[in-house]
């Protein structure tokens, strides 16, 4: 019990009490131990990509193992986890400059590593497509809220018109103040909708700060209380 | 005789009052920097920082093209001049940084006419910039922690006590109940996104505490529940929550660790992975819970479709939109720091929740005091004296 829950509450609070009075200590003692933490932050977090890798590999060879319902493209995960990480360590071997270039003389030199390409010719194009699908989402959102059926829905399709139009060259060529009015609908009340949420927001976020401190709130490490 | 000797002395006093005359001629630049400039130079500690800077002022007007200043800094016990600012007109207000306050300056000031001829270096001073241990600008903002804590501890006390408090309804977090329900008389699972971001975002703390009570209902019911990960620590305490919360609902034996899984770090893979398993697995109900960016749509839109009922809550107020557009129910900001109280109905974390209210009905009373002031002094011409003093106490404290 100790070790589960006192001990993680007692380093929550102890850091937590330090590292808010961190913030009001500009002396550069208070700084290297800010940097302190983020270090082991960073060390912490390098550390948990093993539990990630163990938890990737473990649940796919399960689901081949079983044969779950597309298992096939467990393996091609499995295969792209393995081939990736291997490039990452080894990649260095097969750089253009030197391995390649003895094979194949035809192969021009190049910086870029085997990782590097895997993520700039792989990871990049099928990121970017998925952000692509963003597009069509909004407009398929877009068009499901703006219709009329209410008093705010009504109230939103025109705002919404308003400010679509203002931001594109026709709205300035309909009417030339548009651009202004849609500035002062964004700076006045889409501004103050905004802050009155983010002061809720901030609030929240010190009431939860301060009930991990106190050891009020545990919920996190696991049990009810 | 006599003639020689005394030629040959006066050829010896020449050479001795001529030579020291050339020396100074040689070294001796062709003008000097200006006493009175350099007694009107200032040179002070910056407040409020680590010792690391110190501001150079001079109130003097002079200005002319003919001549530039250079302002150079030395290390006490170092030899090596640094140039810090070429200037041509005085005033002059500059901060030089990269300093340690374990060290002494000295600062030289020099001027150099039109012909690039450099006078020699007159001494400002030595200084050492000072290593603050408080923040006095943020003197507002510690004691309004200290305040608000008082206000939490003050306010879980009276509970404690027994005192009764009104929690307003939450209507996306009634609906939880429903929404695990409605999981389970389909034969469906609970599809569980703890947001996009690390443990250390308050946002994924709230989420996590959110996924206590939700787990725990899920396993009286006996629903399957799908916890999909960004981040491994944050899947680490997921597993942990989830086993705890079985454990409390008397079902360990449903627990399967395989449920809650590391996805990918990669922002978009996350969200096309999440939104494949919506597609394949066919949830009926999917918990958007936690800090999202760009993705919140993609999850959302691609949730909508499947035809699950969605709960979403982010504190992201670019990311709002989305979910109030595509989900069935939203949390909204703080709503999401207090659904953990609000689901567990437990007295002490009511309290936390009632100091929440309390704080922003005094932000509120402060931010309409303000404008009514404001109001009243642009009504009476600024006229009123004290109302100014108010304004600018009020104003002191909005910067803090």
């Amino acid at each position: 019990m100790f070790v589960r829950r006192t001990l993680p509450l007692l380093v929550s609070a102890v850091f937590g009490v330090a590292l808010i009075l961190q913030f009001f200590v500009p002396h550069p003692a208070s700084k290297n131990f800010y940097n302190m933490m983020l270090d082991w932050l960073i060390i912490v977090s390098a550390f948990t990509y093993l539990i990630a890798v163990q938890s990737t590999v473990e649940l796919h060879f399960t689901k081949i193992k079983r044969k779950v319902e597309g298992w096939q493209y467990s393996i091609i995960v499995l295969i792209a986890l393995f081939v990736t990480a291997f490039l990452g360590v080894f990649g260095g071997a097969f750089m253009p400059t030197t391995l390649w270039m003895k094979i194949f003389p035809s192969v021009k030199p190049s910086d870029t590593t085997p990782l590097m390409y895997t993520y700039l010719y792989m990871q990049m194009p099928m990121q970017s497509t998925i952000f692509s699908l963003l597009a069509f989402y909004m407009a398929s959102a877009a068009f499901r809220s703006f219709r009329a059926r209410s008093f705010d829905a009504t109230l939103l399709l025109i705002t919404a018109g308003i400010v679509t139009l203002g931001r594109v060259p026709l709205g300035e060529f309909i009417y030339k103040g548009l651009p202004d009015v849609v500035e002062w609908i964004l700076k006045y009340p889409n501004m103050a909708a905004q802050r009155g949420i983010l002061i809720g927001v901030q609030l929240g976020i010190i009431a939860t700060s301060i009930k991990i401190i106190l050891g009020i709130e545990g919920k996190y490490l696991g049990g009810g209380k | 005789m006599k003639n020689k000797i005394l030629f040959f002395i006066f050829i010896i006093i020449s050479s001795i009052l001529i030579f020291p005359q050339n020396e100074i001629l040689k070294d001796e630049p062709v003008f000097r920097v200006d006493s009175t400039i350099v007694s009107e130079f200032k040179v002070e500690d910056v407040s409020n920082d680590d010792g690391s800077r110190l501001e150079i002022s001079c109130q003097k007007v002079l200005e002319g093209e003919n001549y530039s200043f250079t302002l150079y800094r030395k290390e006490f016990d170092d030899t090596v001049f640094k140039t810090v600012k070429i200037f041509q007109s005085l005033p002059l207000k500059i901060v030089d940084e990269g300093l340690s306050y374990q060290k002494k300056y000295q600062y030289y000031l020099s001027v150099t006419d039109s012909s690039g001829n450099e006078s020699e270096k007159c001494l400002i001073g030595e200084y050492s910039p000072k290593a603050n241990l408080f923040k006095t600008d943020k003197v507002i903002l510690f004691l309004m922690i200290i305040f608000y804590t008082m206000i939490i501890i003050y306010l879980v006390e009276s509970v404690r006590k027994g005192k009764d408090l009104f929690v307003r309804k939450i209507s996306g977090l009634d609906t939880l109940d429903e929404a695990v329900g409605r999981a389970t008389e389909m034969g469906r699972p609970v599809l569980y996104v703890p947001g996009s971001s690390s443990m250390s975002d308050i946002a994924t703390i709230a989420s996590l505490n959110i996924l206590g009570p939700v787990a725990k209902k899920i396993a009286e019911y006996e629903t399957k529940l799908i916890v999909p990960n960004r981040d491994p620590i944050v899947m680490t305490v997921a597993k942990e929550v989830v086993k705890e919360s079985y454990s409390e609902a008397g079902r360990p034996d449903v627990y399967n660790d395989n449920d809650i899984f590391f996805l990918t770090d990669s922002q978009f893979g996350y969200a096309a992975a999440i939104s494949g398993i919506m597609t394949r697995e066919k949830p009926a109900t999917n918990l958007l819970l936690g800090m999202f960016w760009a993705e919140s749509l993609i999850m959302a839109e691609a949730g909508n479709t499947t035809g699950a009922i969605q709960i979403a809550g982010t504190d992201a107020v670019t990311q709002l939109p989305f979910f109030i557009t595509s989900c069935d129910y939203t949390i909204i900001g703080e709503e999401l720091y207090a659904a953990s109280a609000y689901l567990s109905r437990e007295p002490l974390l009511l309290g936390t929740l009632k100091a929440q209210d309390y704080l922003k009905g005094f932000i509120i009373f402060v931010i309409t005091l303000y404008f009514v002031i404001l109001l009243i002094s642009w009504i009476t011409g600024g006229n009123l004296v004290f109302l100014s003093k108010i304004l600018e106490i009020l104003r002191f404290i909005f910067k803090s």
